[in-house]
C-alpha cells in the first residue's frame, strides 16, 4: 500500500524517537565502561560525555588485569558452541521423526512437546537440581547441557520447517536403496540449513545468556560462565563495578557480531516456520 | 537380523525420537512426578524425609509472604501483557509497509535489547532507576524540576523500573513474532477492502487483528508462562532475592528462597506445584476464551 511523504516522513519520526529509546542504555553502558567504579557509585549511571573523568583504563584493566574474566568468557564460549552443536543436531533429528513417520504414539509425543513448551521450567528447578545430585552431575556442563538436549521449541520450529519438504524425496531416496538414515543424512539435513542458521542465532543468544540452571549446578569458580562470573562481580560487601561494567559491554559484542553477521537468515528464518498452526 | 531390525521403517521413527523420549523421561516426567511427591513431604537434602499429607499446601495458604508474591507475579504477568501485545502489534503493521524508510535496520535494532544478557540488562536498569540525582531517569526528570525518586524502595516505582526493563528486552521479539503473522495475510483481501472504500482503521480491525490471531495467541501463551516465571530480572534489578517489603518478589523467587536459601525443598516444590496449577489454568482459560478449542469452521 502506498503512502504519502507526509506519512512517510511521520512513521520515520515516529520510529527513530523509538529507536532512540531503545538505544540508550547501550550508550549509556557504553559511556559507563570508559568511566571509574568510583564515579558510577557516586554520580550514577549517566548519559553525561565527560572527557575528564573518562578513559581506557577500564579495558587496560579488563586485557591485563588479574581477574578471571577471560575463563568466564572462554568457558562460556565453549559451553555455547558445544550446547548450540549438540542441540542442534539432537532437535533436528527428533524434529524429523515427526514430521516424516507415521507411528503408534506419535500425537502422544507430540503432545508431549507442547507441554514442556507451556510447562514453566523453573517448577521442575528443585527436583532437577537434587536429580543433578544424585547422578553426581554437579559442577559438569552435562548438567547443564542434557536437560534441554532434546528442545522443545526447537523441535516445533523444525517439524513445521520440514513439514514444507515433499514426502516424494523421502520416496525416492528409497527407491533409491538408501537406508531409513542415509535419507535423513544425505538428503534432508542439506535441505535443512537455512532453518539452521536461524535456530543457532536463538539458541545460541539462549545459552551465551542463560543464567538461572547454570548459576545453580556451577559452583566451582574454574568452570564459572559469563553471565555466572559478572554475577559474582555484585556482593552485598561492594560491588566491582570498574571489571562489571566494560565486562558486561564487551559481553554483548560476540552475540552482537553473529546476530549483524546472520541477521538475513535469522529474521527470514524465524519468520518462516515461527508460528503456524 | 538385528541390523534389519534397526533399519526396519516400522522401527526407524522410534530411534529418530528417542533422545526425545529419553530426556522427557529423565529430565521432565521424572522430575515433575518427584516434585509432586517432595510437596507432600517435609524433606531437606541429605536428609530422610517423612510425609506430612497436605500441610505444605495449607501452610502456602495462610503464608502472607507466598501470597504477595503470587499477587506480584500475577500483577507483572497482566501488565507485560498490557504493555507487551498491542504495542509490538501495532510496531508490526506499521513497520510492514514496504515504503517505510530505514525498516530494517529498525527491525535489527529493535531487537539488539533481545540479545543482551539478563545479568546485563538487570544491572544497567538498576544503575538507571538508582535513587540518586545524577542516575539516568532521574537526572531526566530533574529536568522538569521533580525531586529524585528512590525507584527500587516504592511499590509502584519498583514495578516500573521492572516493567521498563521488560519492555525494553521484548518489545522486538513480540514484534518479529507478528511480522511473520503479517506475511501469511494475502495483499490481495487490503486491495479488496480498498476498492470496498474500507478506511485503514477499518482494514486493521476487520483483515489484519483477525488473520493475526494464531499469532496473537501464540505471543500471549508464551508472555504468561514467561510472565508467571520470572525471576532472575527482579533478582538483578534488586541486586538479591531480597527486596525492601518483599515488593519485587516473584512466586519462582519465594521457591528458590525456600528450597535453595533456605533447603524445605517440601514447601518450596509446593510452590512450584502451585505456580504450575495456576500457569495452566490461566492458559487453558485463555485459550477457551480465544476459542483454540472450537473447531475450524
Amino acid at each position: 500500500m502506498k503512502i504519502s511523504i507526509g506519512a512517510k516522513t511521520l512513521l520515520f519520526v515516529f520510529f527513530s524517537v523509538v529507536c532512540v529509546l531503545i538505544l540508550i542504555p547501550f550508550y549509556a553502558i557504553t559511556i559507563g565502561s570508559f568511566k571509574p567504579g568510583k564515579e558510577l557509585v557516586r554520580y550514577g549511571l549517566n548519559l553525561q560525555f565527560d572527557l575528564s573523568v573518562m578513559s581506557f583504563d577500564n579495558f587496560v584493566f579488563l586485557f591485563t588485569g588479574s581477574h578471571s574474566y577471560f575463563t568466564w568468557f572462554s568457558n562460556s564460549l565453549f559451553l555455547t558452541i558445544v550446547q548450540v552443536a549438540l542441540t542442534l543436531i539432537v532437535s533436528a533429528t527428533v524434529a524429523y521423526g515427526f514430521a516424516a513417520y507415521e507411528f503408534r504414539g506419535k500425537n502422544f509425543l507430540f503432545i508431549c512437546v507442547l507441554l514442556i513448551m507451556m510447562v514453566p521450567f523453573e517448577i521442575l528447578l528443585l527436583p532437577l537440581y537434587t536429580l543433578t545430585f544424585h547422578l553426581g552431575m554437579m559442577n559438569s556442563y552435562s548438567a547443564i547441557i542434557l536437560p534441554g538436549i532434546a528442545n522443545a521449541a526447537t523441535i516445533f520450529f523444525f517439524r513445521q520447517y520440514l513439514r514444507g519438504i515433499p514426502k516424494e524425496m523421502i520416496a525416492a531416496g528409497r527407491v533409491d536403496g538408501a537406508t531409513e538414515y542415509g535419507i535423513y543424512i544425505r538428503l534432508i539435513l542439506p535441505v535443512m540449513k537455512p532453518s539452521f542458521a536461524a535456530m543457532a542465532i536463538l539458541n545460541g543468544m539462549n545459552s551465551w545468556n542463560n543464567i538461572l540452571w547454570p548459576f545453580m549446578v556451577i559452583s566451582n569458580a574454574g568452570k564459572y560462565t559469563l553471565p555466572i562470573g559478572l554475577k559474582t562481580l555484585l556482593t552485598p560487601y561492594g560491588n566491582n563495578y570498574d571489571l562489571l561494567i566494560v565486562g558486561s559491554f564487551f559481553s554483548i559484542l560476540p552475540i552482537l557480531i553473529l546476530f549483524l553477521a546472520f541477521q538475513k537468515y535469522f529474521i527470514d528464518g524465524m519468520t518462516a516456520g515461527a508460528v503456524k498452526g | 537380523m538385528i541390523k534389519n531390525f534397526l533399519y526396519s521403517q516400522k522401527v526407524a521413527p522410534y530411534i529418530f525420537v528417542l533422545p526425545f523420549i529419553a530426556v522427557f523421561a529423565i529430565f521432565w516426567a521424572y522430575p515433575l512426578a518427584s516434585s509432586v511427591g517432595m510437596s507432600f513431604q517435609h524433606t531437606m537434602l541429605g536428609q530422610p524425609s517423612e510425609w506430612i499429607g497436605s500441610d505444605n499446601y495449607s501452610k502456602l495458604m495462610s503464608d502472607g509472604v507466598f501470597l504477595k508474591a503470587v499477587s506480584n507475579s500475577v500483577v507483572y504477568m497482566v501488565l507485560t501483557l498490557v504493555i507487551l501485545i498491542p504495542f509490538p502489534m501495532l510496531f508490526a503493521v506499521l513497520i510492514n509497509n514496504k515504503f517505510m524508510w530505514g525498516r530494517e535496520f529498525f527491525k535489527s535494532t529493535f531487537f539488539f535489547p533481545a540479545l543482551t544478557s539478563i545479568v546485563v540488562a538487570g544491572t544497567v536498569f538498576r544503575l538507571m532507576f538508582g535513587e540518586m540525582e545524577g542516575s539516568l531517569i532521574n537526572s531526566f526528570l530533574g529536568l522538569f524540576g521533580v525531586e529524585p525518586i528512590k525507584f527500587l524502595k516504592g511499590q509502584v516505582t519498583g514495578f516500573v523500573a521492572l516493567l521498563a526493563l521488560a519492555s525494553w528486552r521484548w518489545i522486538g521479539v513480540n514484534m518479529l513474532y507478528f511480522l511473520s503473522g503479517l506475511k501469511s495475510i494475502p495483499e490481495e483481501y487490503y486491495e479488496a477492502a480498498s476498492i470496498d472504500g474500507a478506511s485503514s482503521f477499518q482494514k486493521f480491525t476487520r483483515i489484519t487483528m483477525p488473520l493475526l490471531k494464531p499469532t496473537t495467541i501464540y505471543v500471549i501463551t508464551i508472555s504468561i508462562y514467561a510472565g508467571l516465571a520470572m525471576f532472575i530480572e527482579s533478582m538483578m534489578l534488586w541486586n538479591g532475592n531480597n527486596s525492601p517489603k518483599n515488593i519485587g518478589l516473584t512466586i519462582v523467587g519465594y521457591l528458590y528462597r525456600q528450597g535453595i536459601e533456605k533447603n524445605d525443598l517440601g514447601y518450596a516444590a509446593a510452590v512450584g506445584i502451585v505456580l504450575l496449577l495456576i500457569a495452566m489454568a490461566i492458559n487453558i482459560t485463555q485459550l477457551i476464551l480465544t476459542g483454540m478449542f472450537k473447531k475450524e469452521d
